[in-house]
């Protein structure tokens, strides 16, 4: 318990030193300090990673302190730490190092250097609080903490206020999720007395709770992934949170903060087991986002935003998989795609790198030439995503495919297309990118290079695991252990038990093969489309404003931030201003003052009375003693 | 002396007094009412005061308690500084305005 | 003997700064106002030595009508006398940065207002509670008034006499309730009010009674149009003294004197309040995103947070209370946090008109990144003080009605695009010629953020302790509440 704490805290640890004394630092030691606490964390959890794989290491599980606790009502601040957080924790540290250090030479340039990594380091510290709470408040640090450190790093380059827009985007979206994880936590509390991950688990077979209320709670907490996986309909932060740095995007927005909402639904699988609609809901919100995102990134220009809609595509995959029962499967795909999409982003990184700020593949071309390293790790990677034998994204796709096959062939043919799709533009992208002849301008070709080691080490790293890292997934088929559903087996046991249906290898081997058959080919086919089009016949894609028809809507992503800037956004920004102006200045206030008025006005009135002429006076007093004595008189 | 004042109510009846004192209070009441002139309003008050004395005397007699006479004094020692008070303030309104008529007499109004 | 020593030591001080004339006077203030936190401190050992129950002090004062020198301190009344005791010289030190007019006279008002304050919070019968209520309103009112920093003077008298007027008539209903109930019981004393049998029917009016000028002070929606006016006119340590401190005697007296003195009264009308809170909560926040003035968007959001704490208390609730009391405290520490860099950015660019501002995080660093952490905390981020209260408050709300929680929830939301907007504008972006030459915190104004940081995480990161000393007052509320 002791090295977990250190785990955490040490990035803590890094930001605070780079927060406070980092100005006063050499780069080289903010970046070393930075980096370093990352790599001492990456040890110390692949002690842990080890002692789980050979079994020394049992499930941690405690409470440090009370955090919020009074009369009967308890929340602990807590930990836990069993197979399915170490994933994450060798994901979140290991990937997480090697962008830190990737980040040392691509920043090196900013004045903002040691701001960069404090940010950097307090992200590693909230994702590893989000995946080592032990109860869902203790993940909602985490989960509202990486959508801050987000937020601090989109808007990285502050002056420009489009990124602070998008920076903003991110967070408010990420609000609107977690509003719906808050409140779903408020009926875990409310119907479970806890929020403590085990608690709830054993209390499931205890206590009685409505089927409608696990639905509830589930399809609440799934909101909350939506926004922080950037699902449909609340994905449209993610492409414009592009806007920061390409290491944030290859750290935040594909390898670690944008699966929390799988890790989240797979920590608590055993709602979700509870709930088969919610499930539904998932994989087909899962699937539509894949598909959706994945044509979007088909016309997208920009290098990152490609990237973006493939990851928002990819992220829709592993839902596909969580809401279809294969929790190992989406847990799978969560792994190796944060190290090929890391790798993809890193090498775009090194691309924008050599042409200073250019990110448009347009004005790219042949870069193949002065940066082979990039290159070649971008294409392994690229291959990998697109699902190509035997690289990684092959068989965590794979296992996708053959999940939501046995569980329902629309799924699957939807998967399955996206895919394509994926494999398409993905080589689109290499093809415009590092082939053909180079299209900027002389300025830039004369300053193309291969970017320095420390921004090539990490993507050789992340490309050879974006090579082998699928193998520790192999398929049945192929008679070998797969070693990650073992690894999983103790988190995930009450899934397998689930039934047949959510173990999706139970597959016979000849259909398996036959699925495995069909992703390749049409990975194979989109490739060679791809090749034709942007290779033998050196297309290019169309200026801005010359699409047209289905094209130019796709290229301006179905217009859907147009579609909520009407139907959100302005009508709050237009209700605010009545509000303000009508309601409460006009109405609200408009009464208080009429009452203020209202006196003024009855003074002025009675005022009148006294016209300060004495006989007036006189008579009045007369009459009044004469009323007076006649209404006593009267009465009695 | 109780004989007399007695064999005097005999002769004068109580209601007699009653009737002049209210005589005296409504030509008291009317003067303040319709004159113009402070000082003849003023008078009218003394008027209307003095009515009163005479009934308590009246009726201080009539019921043998010499409590109401004490009163009567009372009554005139007050009336005699309000006198003194209100017709200094009147001297020197007139000495300001040159006037004692009510109706000019507005300016506190503001 | 500690609580009188506690309360007459700022009356005290008041005299003394008054005396000591306008060079000396902040200091004296301001030593007055340590001197009083160091009391508190005392208090606080000694509540806890004392078991947490309450400490009390009792004097016969006018024996017809019978009224008490009666003062009572349990876990709610110190929590909101710390919470004085700790902002006063906090704000007294903001105001040091820059000479003030006749300081005496401000100085001594502003310790005068801390007097007023503990009264409200530490009196324990309702006629002393009503007379420090009103007698708090005062020095408040000339600070505004005549330290206003805003250059249409008409305005401002208009906005702060409309203020004077309207707390006032709020506070006469519950003169009358208050003589009501005495003519029942015979006593103003909390003790025997809680324990008072007033009919179904009696209790409704003095509900109302009670509410309206309680509901004026806090202020709930639609007794709030006071408010945005009267922040931005009044200097900013007004300000922060009202928004920090003054709301919250109303909040606190909702806990005190409304829940246990006419529970069946609260009873029939929680529906109303709690529309009328949810209402006022996301009403604020809706305005605040449109809002160019910097303090208006504060005053605004402030108003949306008070929504929620006052809904959290009619909750009737465990989880609304506690969640209420935290609030309380934090709403507090962020508000004034947000208010000081208010006053700093109009000191440095004489304008709190958000769209002209911009770029001030290149110009001067660690403000920006103050300013962003007290932002955080005031949108409730986790491990700050607001999100322990804004949690327990919403999920006090969840437990008396789903819908309602979701709806005041929206706050987390519209928080964020508030407040995140107004940093953006102020904040980032290109300088301009007005913020260009914007100099960064210097020791002082860094030294007042320091302590609000601290405070807010050490409520956000480690709050049990402090509930747990609150937790048998609010049991005992409770418990009269629902009789």
């Amino acid at each position: 318990m002791n090295y977990l704490l250190v785990i955490i805290l040490l990035p803590l640890f890094g930001f605070l030193i780079n927060a406070f004394i980092g100005k006063k630092l050499p780069k080289t030691i903010s970046g070393i300090i930075g980096s370093g606490t990352i790599l001492v964390s990456f040890v110390l959890s692949s002690v842990f990673f080890l002692g789980f794989l050979n079994g020394t290491q049992q499930k941690i599980d405690v409470d440090v302190y009370d955090w919020i606790a009074f009369g009967d009502f308890k929340i602990t601040f807590g930990l836990l730490l069993d197979q399915l957080s170490v994933m994450w924790l060798m994901v979140i540290t290991g990937v997480g190092f090697l962008i830190h250090v990737y980040s040392m030479g691509y920043m090196h340039e900013d004045e903002k250097f040691h701001n960069f990594f404090s940010y950097l380091n307090l992200f590693i510290f909230f994702m590893l609080l989000l995946v080592l709470g032990n109860n869902f408040l203790v993940t909602f640090i985490g989960w509202e903490g990486v959508g801050l450190c987000s937020y601090l790093l989109i808007g990285f380059w502050f002056k420009n206020q489009d990124y602070n827009n998008a920076a903003k985007k991110a967070f408010v979206m990420n609000r609107i999720g977690d509003l719906g994880f808050l409140i779903g936590m408020f009926l875990l509390l409310y119907n479970f007395h806890s929020l403590h991950f085990g608690t709830i688990q054993t209390a499931l077979g205890t206590i009685q709770v409505s089927h409608a209320t696990i639905v509830a709670i589930t399809m609440l907490l799934f909101v909350g992934a939506m926004g922080k996986s950037a699902q449909l309909p609340l994905y449209t932060w993610l492409p414009d949170a592009m806007a920061g740095p390409t290491p944030v995007s290859a750290l935040i927005h594909a390898a670690t903060m944008v699966t929390a909402g799988i890790y989240m639904i797979a920590r608590a699988h055993f709602l979700y087991l509870l709930a088969p609609e919610t499930m539904q809901f998932i994989a087909v919100i899962g699937a539509a986002t894949a598909l959706f995102a994945a044509t979007i990134g088909v016309f997208q220009n920009d290098i990152k935003k490609v990237l973006a809609y493939s990851t928002v595509s990819q992220l829709g995959l592993m839902f596909m998989a969580l809401g279809i029962g294969a929790f190992t499967s989406g847990v799978f795909h969560v792994v190796t795609h944060a190290f090929f999409k890391a790798c993809l982003f890193l090498g775009s990184g090194s691309v924008i790198h050599a042409l200073h700020g250019e990110q448009d593949i347009r004005k790219m071309g042949g870069l193949r030439k002065w940066m082979p390293i990039t290159f070649i790790t971008f294409l392994l990677s690229s291959l990998a995503i697109s699902g190509i034998f035997p690289f990684a994204g092959f068989f965590s796709k794979d296992e996708i495919l053959a999940a939501a096959y046995e569980h329902n062939k629309v799924l699957w043919a939807v998967a399955s297309f996206a895919s394509f799709l994926t494999a398409f533009y993905m080589f689109r992208l290499v093809f415009l990118t590092f082939t053909g002849d180079f299209r900027g301008t002389e300025e830039q070709k004369h300053h193309l290079h291969e970017s320095p080691s420390v921004i090539t080490f990490p993507l050789i790293v992340l490309a050879l695991l974006a090579v082998v890292g699928g193998f520790m997934g192999l398929p049945e088929v192929f008679h070998a252990k797969h070693f990650l559903k073992e690894f999983l087996n103790p988190v995930f046991a009450q899934a397998t038990q689930a039934g047949g249906e959510m173990g999706a290898h139970e597959t016979n081997s000849s259909i398996e093969i036959m699925l495995m058959s069909i992703a390749s080919i049409l990975a194979v086919v989109a490739i060679a489309i791809a090749y034709v089009m942007y290779v033998s016949r050196k297309r290019i894609p169309a200026k801005d404003g010359e699409q047209y028809g289905i094209g130019k809507i796709i290229y301006n992503k179905y217009y859907v931030d147009e579609i909520y800037n009407a139907l959100v956004v302005k009508p709050i920004l237009v209700l605010s201003e009545l509000a303000h102006d009508v309601l409460d200045r006009t109405f609200v206030d408009g009464i208080v003052n009429w009452s203020g008025k209202f006196s003024l006005m009855a003074g002025a009135q009675v005022r009148k009375i006294q016209n300060g002429s004495i006989g007036f006076y006189l008579l009045f007093m007369v009459v009044s003693i004469v009323a007076i004595f006649a209404f006593v008189f009267l009465k009695n | 002396m109780m004989n007399v004042m007695l064999s005097i109510f005999s002769v004068v009846p109580i209601q007699y007094y009653i009737f002049i004192s209210a005589v005296l209070f409504c030509i008291g009441v009317l003067g303040v009412l319709f004159r113009r002139n402070a000082i003849i309003i003023f008078m009218s008050v003394e008027l209307m005061l003095n009515s009163v004395n005479l009934l308590l005397v009246a009726f201080s007699a009539y019921h043998n308690d010499a409590s109401g006479q004490v009163f009567v004094f009372f009554v005139m020692a007050v009336a005699a500084a309000e006198v003194a008070v209100g017709l200094s303030i009147l001297v020197t309104i007139y000495r300001n305005v040159h006037s004692v008529d009510i109706d000019e007499l507005k300016s506190l109004k503001h | 003997m500690l609580l009188l020593l506690t309360l007459f030591l700022p009356l005290v001080f008041a005299l003394l700064t008054y005396l000591s004339g306008n060079r000396f006077a902040k200091y004296i203030a301001l030593l007055g106002g340590l001197v009083v936190f160091t009391c508190c401190s005392f208090l606080k050992l000694a509540l806890v030595h004392n078991n947490l129950a309450p400490l009390v002090f009792v004097h016969d004062w006018i024996s017809n009508p019978h009224i008490s020198f009666a003062l009572n301190i349990d876990g709610l009344s110190l929590t909101l006398v710390a919470l004085t005791a700790f902002l006063v010289p906090l704000i007294i030190f903001t105001t040091f940065r820059k000479e003030i007019e006749n300081a005496k006279a401000f100085y001594s008002l502003v310790m005068l207002m801390e007097f007023g304050l503990l009264g409200v919070f530490m009196a324990s019968d309702g006629f002393l509670f009503y007379i420090f209520w009103e007698l708090a309103l005062i020095p408040i009112y000339f600070i505004a008034l005549l330290w206003g920093e805003n250059k249409d003077a008409a305005f401002r008298h208009r906005a702060i006499f409309k203020f004077f007027v309207y707390t006032l008539a709020g506070s006469l209903f519950m003169l009358l309730a208050f003589i009501y109930v005495y003519q029942i019981a015979g006593s103003f004393s909390a003790s025997t009010l809680y324990s008072l049998n007033l009919t179904d029917k009696e209790q409704s009016v003095l509900f109302w009674a009670f509410f309206l000028a309680f509901a004026i002070k806090i202020p709930v929606f639609p007794f709030h149009t006071w408010q945005p006016d009267t922040y931005k006119e009044s200097p900013s340590a007004g300000t922060m003294l009202l928004a920090g401190i003054m709301l919250k005697m109303g909040l606190y007296a909702l806990l005190r004197w409304l829940l246990p003195v006419v529970p069946h009264g609260v009873m029939l009308w929680t529906p109303v309040v709690m529309v009328l809170a949810v209402i006022g909560v996301i009403y604020g926040s809706v305005i605040a995103i449109k809002q160019d003035d910097l303090k208006k968007l504060l005053a605004y959001s402030s108003f949306a947070h008070v929504g929620l704490i006052t809904a959290g208390i009619f909750t009737l609730t465990h989880e609304g209370f506690q969640g209420a009391v935290v609030q309380m405290f934090a709403h507090g520490f962020n508000v004034v946090g947000l208010f000081f860099a208010a006053e700093i950015i109009f000191q440095r660019t004489g304008t709190l008109s958000i769209s002209q501002l911009g770029g001030i995080r290149t110009v001067a660093p660690k403000f920006a990144t103050c300013f962003m952490i007290v932002v955080l905390a005031s949108v409730a981020l986790p491990t700050t003080n607001a999100f322990i209260g804004e949690f327990l408050l919403l999920y006090g709300l969840y437990e008396y009605n789903t819908w309602l929680s979701v709806i005041a929830g929206l706050t987390i939301i519209l928080g964020a695009v508030y407040m995140l907007r107004m940093y953006q504008n102020v904040m980032l972006g290109e300088t301009n010629s007005l913020t260009a030459n914007f100099e960064d915190l210097n020791w002082k104004e860094l030294t007042v953020f320091v302590f609000l940081i601290i405070g807010i995480f050490e409520i956000g990161l480690v709050p049990s302790q402090f509930m747990n000393m609150v937790q048998p007052s609010l049991d005992l509320i409770l418990n009269y509440s629902l009789r």
